[in-house]
């Protein structure tokens, strides 16, 4: 099978090199976290940047491979530019908002997932997983984070007030003591194994033939999706554009397929070869064939260790939910632990992290075990509904609504959340407390760059105004209220909106009242 | 209702010399075309807790169909 795998990339290698550690006295490290993928190098880089010191160890020396992780939704993306990999990102991935879902060889429905201008970013980039990590990694190098490759976490013991982590490294092992760990070891967690976590849920029996393809292919940069497609009879498949002219291909194969035989090129090169047809050369990159499962632990927090990412909850991958979901995890939880790390939160700071992030996996779980339950329908009425949502939404609009090819990602509302403030005025739009700050056009730039990583004020007024007195450390930004930004946050003049240093609306007003601003600081930290 | 028994005639005829998995076809198809004209969702999940309750005997209407496979 390797022979016929051509990779056109050769992944870096970080040396392991020999920590101080190996002497024998036990360091104490501020935060430790266990995983350098995605999620993990967010984690650590975001507490870098709120000044809080990070070791963070992985068992292997290299980025990942092949492409997994592909597509970083809009609120990603924003997050990512605000950690500093921006720049790396818009120019290496490949942009798109558009979709189109088949039936047979006729066209469904197709669909904009952003349909207006004036955000920095767009709904989707592609992108594989290696590039992601490998800026990460050159990001939190430059920061100066200890990173700790070759480095297996074999048991942790909680202390209470902090917790010990036993590694093993090829120089032998050592152990040390951290006050948090953030388990972002992925869906094999050796964090959540050592604790003998139950990490429950459903598995789909059906077998899936994801695959890296190179090739030129004049196929535009849009999500397309079939059911039952001429190529690959009564079964679906799904294409994404990645960049390096790297096509990323899953394929529905069947709940009786046989893993080992399916990986296989002789097996995999028809099923790719009539997908794109006779005339294209290609070369397979990287092939992997899965089942899907969706599970979750039953809480994100043991003591001082938190989980998150696939350590914590794992989704089919319909609607790009995984890594867009554990990233969204280490944003919401890198501010909290610096609050809490610098003195400024209450307990309840750290306790909202369940609170905000166990209702998103949720709904993860939720619309990604929908949109794998349509595709793989179980028994002969699932069946039925599936056949005819798909034949009766040629002719009807209405069944497009049913057909479903994966809810994409988009971001946690985080409603009911203990550090909102709720509204006591009427507000029109999208926007409520909880939800994340949506972009605008702002002072020849953009409105989140603004919102770079502490609590901050957006106060709207008809003309330019003096710069109202507001609380000490939190940012202040004046803005007109009758531009784009003043639409999208219904900014009539008065209007102040304040968010939370992860760019979640914390609370928001008809007028700017400095003692009501300060016990919306005071709730978001927890401390009331 | 109006035309009740022409409805109901219509019903079983239009699954005249279909097998059973065609049946089922022709079902599902009709169920989403009434649900779009019932319109409200709300009320369609009502009415599928209502035909479940109403089946079999031994099924109890738990109000769980509409809860979803999730959490």
């Amino acid at each position: 099978m390797q022979a016929a795998l051509k990779p056109s990339r050769v992944n870096p290698v970080y040396p392991f090199r020999k920590p101080a550690d190996l002497d024998g006295r036990e360091r104490h490290y501020p935060v430790c976290v266990v995983g350098a993928g995605p999620v993990g190098l967010a984690a650590a880089i975001d507490l870098k940047l709120r000044g809080v010191d990070v070791v963070l160890v992985d068992e292997d020396d290299t980025v990942s491979a092949g492409s997994r992780l592909i597509c970083l939704a809009k609120r990603t993306l924003e997050i990512l530019a605000r950690l500093g990999v921006g720049p790396e990102l818009a120019a290496k991935g490949v942009v798109w908002n558009r979709g189109k879902v088949f039936h047979g060889d006729e066209l469904v429905y197709a669909f904009d997932l952003l349909p207006e201008e004036g955000h920095r970013w767009p709904a989707f980039i592609n992108i594989q997983q290696y590039y992601v990590e490998e800026y990460l990694v050159d990001r939190a190098r430059s920061l100066g984070i200890d990173l700790r490759w070759k480095t297996r976490l074999t048991g942790t013991e909680d202390l209470g007030d902090g917790v010990r982590a036993r590694v093993s490294t090829p120089a032998g092992g050592y152990s040390f003591t951290c006050e948090w760990l953030l388990a972002c070891d992925g869906v094999r967690s050796a964090v959540r194994d050592g604790l003998d976590l139950p990490f429950r849920g459903r598995s789909f029996p059906d077998r899936f033939l994801i695959a890296d393809v190179r090739m030129k292919a004049a196929f535009p940069a849009e999500r397309r999706f079939w059911f039952d497609p001429p190529f690959h009879a009564g079964r679906s498949a799904l294409l994404h554009k990645q960049p390096d002219d790297i096509w990323r291909i899953d394929l529905q194969l069947g709940p009786d397929a046989d893993p080992d035989e399916e990986a296989k090129p002789e097996r995999v090169l028809p099923r790719i070869r009539a997908m794109i047809g006779p005339d294209t050369p290609f070369d397979l990159e990287w092939v992997s064939v899965y089942t899907f499962r969706c599970r979750r632990l039953e809480r994100f927090r043991h003591g001082r260790i938190f989980f998150l990412g696939d350590a914590a909850h794992q989704v089919s991958p319909f609607g790009a939910r995984g890594g867009n979901g554990g990233i969204q995890d280490a944003d919401n939880l890198a501010w909290k632990l610096a609050e809490t790390i610098g003195g400024r939160a209450g307990p309840a700071l750290l306790d909202s992290y369940e609170a905000e992030r166990i209702p998103a996996a949720d709904e993860n779980i939720l619309n990604s075990s929908r949109s794998t339950d349509f595709m793989t329908p179980v028994g002969g009425a699932a069946e039925a509904f599936r056949d005819a949502a798909l034949s009766l939404s040629r002719r009807h609009a209405f069944a497009r609504s049913f057909v479903n090819s994966g809810r994409l990602s988009t971001p946690a509302l985080l409603a009911g959340s203990p550090l909102s403030t709720p509204d006591c005025a009427d507000f029109e739009g999208p926007m409520q407390p909880g939800a994340a700050a949506v972009d605008a056009p702002f002072d020849d730039g953009w409105w989140l760059d603004r919102l770079d990583g502490g609590f901050a004020l957006l106060h709207f007024s008809e003309r330019d105004e003096n710069t109202p007195k507001h609380p000490e450390g939190i940012a202040m930004h004046c803005a007109r209220s009758d531009g784009l930004l003043a639409a999208r946050y219904d900014g009539r003049p008065g209007t102040t909106w304040l968010f939370r240093p992860d760019q979640h609306v914390a609370a928001r007003w008809r007028s700017f009242d400095p003692a009501l601003v300060g016990a919306a600081v005071d709730r978001a930290r927890g401390r009331s | 209702m109006n035309r009740a028994d022409d409805v109901f005639a219509a019903l079983v005829e239009a699954h005249r010399e279909l097998d059973e998995a065609e049946s089922r076809r022709l079902d599902a198809r009709l169920i989403l075309l009434l649900a779009n004209e019932v319109g409200d969702g709300e009320r369609v999940l009502a009415l599928i807790r209502d035909a479940r309750a109403d089946g079999a005997g031994s099924v109890q209407s738990t109000g769980a169909a509409g809860k979803g496979e999730g959490g």
